[in-house]
């Protein structure tokens, strides 16, 4: 390290230590706002679990005709895997596997089982449960599924009667998602023009010693220099905090969340995303603390 | 050393401060500059240290033209030069040793130098005993004191003093006085601004007399005279 690397260091970590009451309020800032955009993130991340829960509930079915050959179903299973897009999953139901289901399902009552000893024989027709990501998707399926060629094969495909609910719950889901996306911009603009206000008024302070230390024959470097490692010193600390925090919040709120949420880990996200989080409150605090001054400071280096 | 030739400043409100100045300041000269409040004194020394541009007309140092130079020039050249303020300009949150220390610093000085020299110039200015002490801990005679330690300590050919007595007590306007007559003697140019009619009477060296922007008077052993 040479030796003028190492004075600004010096300069910064005096600074920082020497204006104590200004450095406390912009770590206490620089913490607030990476604590919003990580609370953000895990919004983001249980509102997306939460989608999906809903939209994999949604599926279509083709019903084949009784005496369809298994192998004939698969064909098709097949032919849909290559031709439409992005399909999330296409599950067979044997005529057995739909009668052992109903049996489950509605085993205990008596109508049901009077009904089916009634008609004697296996009502149920084999069929593909098919899920995708989107409306057009479904209805892509729908024609792939209504082509002459299956037409011996396939007793009905569900798609109209669920088409309205379908585009019902993609419509929501969007809507959904295109309002927290807008929420979340505005929120994360807002928390950078926080911290950037936030190190003007440190900077601002120390207008009159940037002066001097420009008539004096600083160069930019010398002068510019300690304030961008100040900034990323306050986002380290901030940094250190937030993190601490966040783990102290998911231990906390972990069981809570779970029980309203069921099936979502938020332990289990915050340790999958560990490095994405880590990733986002460094970038945020020590990124934004050091372009902030960067940028602040090049307004007094005109003298 | 400087060389003011044919400067006009005129200020975005048209006002006129400075009107066709021309004048020469020789190495090792001692020149007072005097004039009343707002008659143009501190906008030519700002013009000199390039924190002000003129609007016409060139300013020259050291034979390198003033109003010519980039940032990075301008920087080079104010190190060459140790300023004194009326307001001392010194840095708050720096101690008495390191005000000194960071002039040595801006000159890429190694840090044995720093050691050896910063003290040295200190007891020489008597401040010596007040090296940990911050400048809000200083008197106004010992902030103006350290101002000059700062001003000398990288050893500038040109010591421009501004105003340096004009919050001191006539007891510390004749120790500062003392002290830019003694950097006159061992070879150094001095420019001082002021309009303290005792103190040019009293040093008997050139004074350039400026009355609403422009020089009404320049006389190699002048006095006060408005």
């Amino acid at each position: 390290m040479t030796t003028n690397t190492k004075r600004v260091i010096y300069f910064a970590f005096t600074d920082f230590y020497r204006n104590k009451g200004i450095s406390i309020a912009a770590i206490f800032v620089l913490t607030v706002t990476t604590l919003l955009i990580t609370g953000i993130f895990f919004v983001h991340g249980m509102s997306n679990y939460l989608i999906d829960q809903i939209q994999n509930k949604i599926d279509i079915a083709a019903y084949f005709k009784a005496d369809t050959q298994e192998e004939d179903i698969l064909n098709v299973k097949n032919e849909l895997l290559q031709e439409a897009e992005d399909v999330k999953k296409i599950q067979y139901i044997s005529r057995e596997d739909a009668l052992e289901n109903f049996i489950a399902k509605h085993g205990d009552s008596d109508v049901f089982s009077r009904a089916l000893s009634e008609v004697g024989d296996n009502p149920f027709l084999p069929s593909l449960n098919i899920t995708t990501g989107t409306t057009a998707q479904y209805e892509q399926i729908s024609q792939i599924l209504n082509q002459e060629k299956f037409t011996d094969l396939i007793e009905k495909v569900d798609f109209s009667e669920k088409k309205d609910t379908i585009e019902k719950v993609f419509s929501v889901t969007s809507s959904i998602n295109k309002f927290g996306l807008g929420i979340a911009i505005i929120l994360i603009l807002f928390a950078m023009l926080i911290v950037f206000n936030t190190m003007k008024l440190v900077i601002d302070s120390s207008k009159d010693e940037i002066n001097t230390m420009r008539i004096v024959g600083a160069s930019n470097w010398l002068v510019r220099v300690p304030f961008i490692i100040e900034g990323g010193i306050f986002g380290g600390i901030s940094f250190f905090f937030c993190f601490l925090i966040t783990i102290l919040l998911v231990y906390i709120l972990r069981s809570g969340l779970e029980a309203m949420i069921p099936g979502f880990s938020l332990s289990g996200y915050f340790m999958h995303n560990l490095w994405l989080i880590i990733l986002i409150q460094l970038g945020f605090g020590v990124g934004l603390g050091v372009i902030s001054s960067y940028i602040v400071v090049r307004k007094y280096l005109k003298v | 050393m400087i060389q003011f030739q044919n400067v006009t400043k005129v200020y975005p409100n048209g006002t006129t401060v400075l009107h066709d100045v021309s004048f020469e300041i020789k190495d090792g000269e001692f020149v007072s500059i005097v004039g009343k409040s707002g008659a143009g004194k501190t906008t030519l020394i700002s013009m000199i240290l390039g924190l002000e541009k003129p609007t016409s007309g060139h300013i020259l140092f050291k034979d390198q033209n003033i109003t010519q130079m980039d940032s990075h020039q301008i920087q080079g050249m104010r190190r060459k030069i140790g300023a004194i303020y009326q307001d001392y300009k010194l840095l708050s949150t720096k101690t008495v040793y390191e005000n000194v220390a960071y002039i040595m610093t801006v000159e890429e000085k190694e840090n044995e130098e720093i050691i050896r020299e910063v003290p040295k110039v200190l007891t020489l200015i008597g401040l010596g005993e007040k090296i940990h002490n911050f400048p809000h801990e200083l008197s106004g005679g010992e902030q103006q004191r350290l101002a000059i330690a700062r001003a000398i300590v990288n050893h500038p050919d040109l010591i421009i003093a501004d105003e340096p007595t004009g919050n001191l007590d006539p007891y510390n306007a004749y120790e500062v006085l003392t002290l830019l007559e003694k950097l006159h003697t061992v070879g150094k140019t001095v420019i001082l601004s002021t309009h303290d009619r005792e103190i040019i009477n009293k040093l008997g060296k050139r004074v350039i007399t400026i009355d609403n922007g422009k020089i009404i008077r320049d006389e190699e052993k002048g006095r006060f005279l408005i």
